[in-house]
């Protein structure tokens, strides 16, 4: 996985932000291993430590494994008046996870983000590259649902 | 060229594509096929049609007709009735926009005039409409100089939230000697609230090439990124779409249009951090770093990304330099106050009828803007007060709303005009929950660099949490707006100098629901 990533990248610093989205992406638990910053370091010829410091101050890239799904859940205040913390509740109870967790089955991670940009169709989440809007509680559980039926 | 009776636009979003667009269009052209139709009705993608919470939405023309919420289920319906009788189908009809009640405002756009009418994927239908028109004028009839002259005549200011005027920012840069000079487009959209530079791009993305070869030529940059937040996928492939279009047809690339200007533009996508809407913080980013912002002086246009000179524009910024380019400046001057020329796009949500976008002259009051172009209160619920500019923005009550949304009225009223996000509010809102929610976002994207903003964003969450308990006391209240002051006055970057105006404006205007909050 590593070479066929690298190969897409000169091995330059400014492709560090590409190189970790790109080998999350490819990881079935969508997150940056220590095998993989270390591989990342050799080729870029930069410090573990820097490249722990731009994972962690990027909300996207996670050091800890993670589900299949990513939920990300707008936490901003256009959709925090349209009841995004009702949808978290509800989210919760479905999922059985507090945000920031993985459920039992691998299935789901929930997470909370900054506004996604489309407040229009607020409250709004999004579940890894599709964008849910007009979020009520019975709309979630029916989404959720069909994910896991789907799996 | 084939000539046909009717054409159909589909409106490409996010919320379009998640009510299943792509395949309602497949079921449309089959259905048309079927029916043999195939030959008389054209069926187009294009942008954002302007409305939201709308489903999918269709524009016919030349009846101007649009669809809103139509269904897989309609389409025979639709086909049998519109497209084969000619008789639109009324139960499915926008009927606001039927009864001229939806200004869209078309006849006034200069950023988004494009939006909504053109296929974004196609070049030839963004060079039908005039397109590359200025780019050309500029190329073969006037010098880089002249351009600058002209945007620094147009008045044209920047859209991103500043405000600081373009052309002069350009002419900062323009004439410094370096071998590699770039244009930097933010598209980092991150404010709470904006959308406006996603409906840009979606709707019309060659509007911001041209416009960066504008800049670019302008300044004698030959290299171009467009910094781009990841969740924008629609943005980022159709932005990659209209590159490889330009370079094909010539209009990017070497030697355009036989001169000597060559220019290359390339997207770089973001990984999720509001601080990298900071200029210099997003040049960190670029040359992938944490996104902490630099000390300025020396400022990106003297040293930018990888210390060379550097103009960092705001997506709407630029997709305004096309207009000035080709009809002058003074076609510009004619929107908007002298001070604050052009218009301006807001996007529209919260407890409103029509949440969306409109595009209308600086200096249009907010009251005009919520009620005329976004239909008003929503179930008539009486309004309370509108957050305007974003998390770093302020909250305006019902006698504020007459105040014309441009920078030098809104100065008076100590409030900015930011980024163009109009939260709305009813009468229901509760003000304390509100500044919660916008200081919870303030804690969690502060960077870190600096101190006040660092201790500062999870002070004031800690004193909002307390009294929307309502364990709260005066002493608390009055602590907040001591420590927002403070970052204001220390803070390294905009983002610790913002909490200030949310909370000074919540205050000033709703003291009194804090107050009853408050643990007495």
């Amino acid at each position: 996985m590593y070479e066929k990533i690298f190969a897409k990248y000169e091995p330059t610093k400014d492709n560090l932000i590409y190189i970790l989205h790109d080998i999350q992406d490819e990881h079935p638990q969508h997150y940056l291993s220590e095998d993989a910053v270390q591989r990342v370091s050799e080729y870029l010829n930069v410090p573990v430590n820097h490249i722990y410091g731009v994972i962690t101050f990027y909300t996207m890239y996670s050091t800890k494994p993670r589900g299949n799904n990513i939920i990300r859940l707008c936490e901003s205040p256009p959709c925090y008046l349209k009841g995004s913390d009702n949808i978290y509740k509800k989210l919760k109870t479905v999922l059985g996870v507090k945000a920031g967790e993985t459920t039992a089955d691998g299935l789901f991670t929930l997470e909370f983000c900054a506004c996604l940009g489309v407040c229009g169709n607020a409250p709004v989440m999004m579940i890894n590259d599709d964008v849910y809007g007009n979020l009520t509680e019975e709309s979630v559980v029916t989404i959720i649902e069909k994910i896991r039926g789907g799996k | 060229m084939k000539y046909y009776r009717s054409h159909v636009l589909i409106g490409i979003s996010d919320a379009a594509l998640q009510a299943g667009v792509k395949e309602f269009e497949t079921a449309l052209r089959n259905e048309l096929a079927k029916k043999n139709l195939q030959d008389e009705i054209n069926i187009l993608e294009t942008g954002p049609l302007g409305f939201f919470g709308k489903g999918i939405c269709l524009t016919v023309y030349p009846e101007n007709i649009q669809y809103t919420d139509v269904k897989i289920e309609d389409i025979a319906e639709l086909v049998e009735s519109h497209f084969l009788k000619g008789r639109p189908v009324k139960r499915l009809l926008f009927e606001e926009a039927l009864k001229g009640q939806v200004n869209f405002n078309y006849a006034n756009r200069i950023v988004l005039k494009n939006s909504g009418i053109i296929d974004p994927e196609n070049i030839e239908e963004y060079i039908g409409a005039g397109g590359y028109e200025a780019l050309e004028k500029a190329l073969l009839k006037m010098q880089p100089n002249d351009v600058i002259a002209e945007v620094k005549k147009s008045g044209l200011r920047g859209r991103g939230g500043a405000g600081f005027p373009t052309g002069l920012k350009w002419s900062f840069t323009a004439p410094i000697d370096a071998d590699q000079k770039y244009i930097v487009i933010n598209a980092d959209e991150g404010e709470p609230g904006t959308f406006k530079d996603r409906l840009i791009m979606e709707g019309d993305p060659h509007i911001l090439l041209e416009g960066i070869a504008l800049a670019a030529y302008a300044v004698g940059a030959t290299k171009a990124i467009i910094y781009i937040r990841g969740e924008y996928k629609l943005c980022i492939e159709r932005l990659r779409k209209a590159i490889a279009q330009a370079v094909e047809y010539g209009i990017l690339g070497d030697k355009i249009f036989g001169t000597e200007f060559s220019l290359a533009i390339d997207i770089k996508v973001g990984a999720g951090a509001y601080v990298c809407g900071e200029e210099t913080a997003l040049i960190e980013s670029l040359e992938g770093n944490r996104g902490n912002p630099r000390w300025k002086p020396p400022f990106p246009g003297v040293k930018g990304v990888w210390q060379k000179p550097t103009v960092v524009n705001n997506v709407e910024t630029i997709a305004n330099v096309p207009f000035i380019i080709r009809n002058g400046a003074d076609a510009f001057l004619q929107h908007g106050p002298a001070k604050s020329s052009g218009t301006k796009v807001y996007t529209l949500m919260g407890d409103i009828a029509r949440p969306g976008l409109c595009e209308v002259d600086m200096g249009t009051s907010l009251r005009t803007i919520i009620n005329e172009f976004g239909g008003g209160m929503k179930k008539g619920i009486k309004f309370k007060a509108a957050l305007v500019g974003g998390a770093a923005g302020v909250f305006l009550p019902d006698r504020m709303l007459d105040v014309n949304m441009d920078f030098e009225s809104l100065k008076e009223y100590a409030a900015v005009l930011g980024s163009g996000a109009v939260l709305v509010m009813n009468e229901n809102t509760d003000i304390v929950d509100m500044l919660w929610s916008v200081l919870r976002f303030f804690r969690h994207e502060s960077c870190g660099k600096c101190s006040p903003c660092k201790l500062g964003t999870a002070l004031l969450y800690d004193l909002i949490s307390k009294i929307k308990k309502g364990e709260g006391t005066m002493a608390d209240l009055d602590q907040m707006v001591m420590v927002a002051e403070m970052m204001q006055q220390t803070s390294f970057c905009a983002l610790g100098q913002s909490p200030i105006m949310p909370i000074k404006s919540a205050l000033d205007n709703f003291r009194y629901e804090f107050e009853a909050r408050l643990n007495k």
